[in-house]
């Protein structure tokens, strides 16, 4: 996934409802109608989100032109695969601030409590 | 699935687990500090302060008590305004080598997970921290993986972006 397009992706999936409406087409295709029907809103407001997981590819219109079902495009894998390597990233940049917290410790000299420490 | 040695990255240190069948997310990370040093930095406020929260915020402890049985709240300030606020109870505190606490976001009173993080001593000054987390079900799982995008908005896509491209 180019980097474009993985922000893209990201940026489409940063809203619980779309990442929901992304778990159900996991299972199969389903019209707008019944991807609405869970939901407290107007079929317009999920076509709304349904435009934007097709701008970033993750969705498209099957060819059945009366019902027009949604297919999700992307491999759900991959898009596990993305976000486990965001989650990473951050998790890694919170380390490198713990590493230099440590780090400063030894600056600081503070004396370390050792317990049996022999080795 | 996971993330392993054999995950193209740049930045290989830090390794994520998820599991494809259990709500649990693993993250294994190695210090060049011994165990008493690492898990210092763990439950010392002033410490934790320095490191602990998002990147752009800036943390305030309202509450920490690291003992077993102790509990804490802390929440993440952006411009001076809480943006988030998480709390917790610390279930054992087993000095330099467990640390087990509860772990809810005040935006999801009903979510809470469990967050073990094992401090194992792998010699010459250095420490490996496995931090396991389990939630209620896989849908909480992979909310939490995904929330990171969240942050991400809040933090500016840029940023992350830029991390991307180093990548």
């Amino acid at each position: 996934m180019s980097e474009d397009r993985l922000s893209r992706v990201f940026a489409a999936l940063a809203d619980p409802t779309r990442r929901d409406i992304v778990a159900r087409l996991s299972v199969g295709d389903a019209t707008v109608g019944q991807l609405a029907a869970p939901y407290n809103v107007s079929i317009q407001a999920v076509s709304k989100h349904l435009k934007v997981l097709e701008d970033a590819g993750l969705v498209t219109r099957s060819q059945d032109a009366q019902r027009r079902p949604r297919h999700l495009e992307a491999d759900v894998f991959d898009l596990m695969t993305a976000w486990i390597e965001r989650y990473r990233r951050q998790a890694e940049e919170r380390y490198r601030r713990l590493d230099a917290v440590l780090a400063s410790m030894d600056d600081e000299s503070k004396p370390i409590i050792n317990k049996g420490a022999a080795s | 699935m996971s993330t392993n040695a054999t995950h193209q990255t740049t930045t290989p240190e830090t390794k994520i687990e998820a599991d494809p069948n259990l709500p649990t997310i693993r993250i294994i990370r190695d210090f060049d500090a011994p165990p008493d040093k690492v898990f210092r930095a763990w439950i010392e406020p002033e410490l934790v302060a320095q490191w602990l929260g998002p990147k752009s915020t800036e943390m305030k402890i309202d509450q920490w008590d690291a003992r077993t049985g102790g509990n804490y709240r802390y929440a993440a300030l952006q411009d001076g305004e809480e943006v988030a606020a998480f709390y917790g109870s610390f279930h054992e505190v087993r000095p330099n080598e467990r640390l087990v606490q509860t772990f809810t976001w005040e935006g999801m009173p009903d979510g809470v997970s469990l967050e073990t993080m094992t401090f194992e001593d792998l010699g010459d000054g250095r420490t490996r921290t496995i931090g396991l987390s389990v939630v209620e079900n896989l849908e909480g799982r992979d909310a939490i993986m995904a929330s990171g995008m969240e942050v991400g908005v809040y933090e500016g896509y840029e940023k992350l972006d830029a991390l991307l491209a180093n990548g």
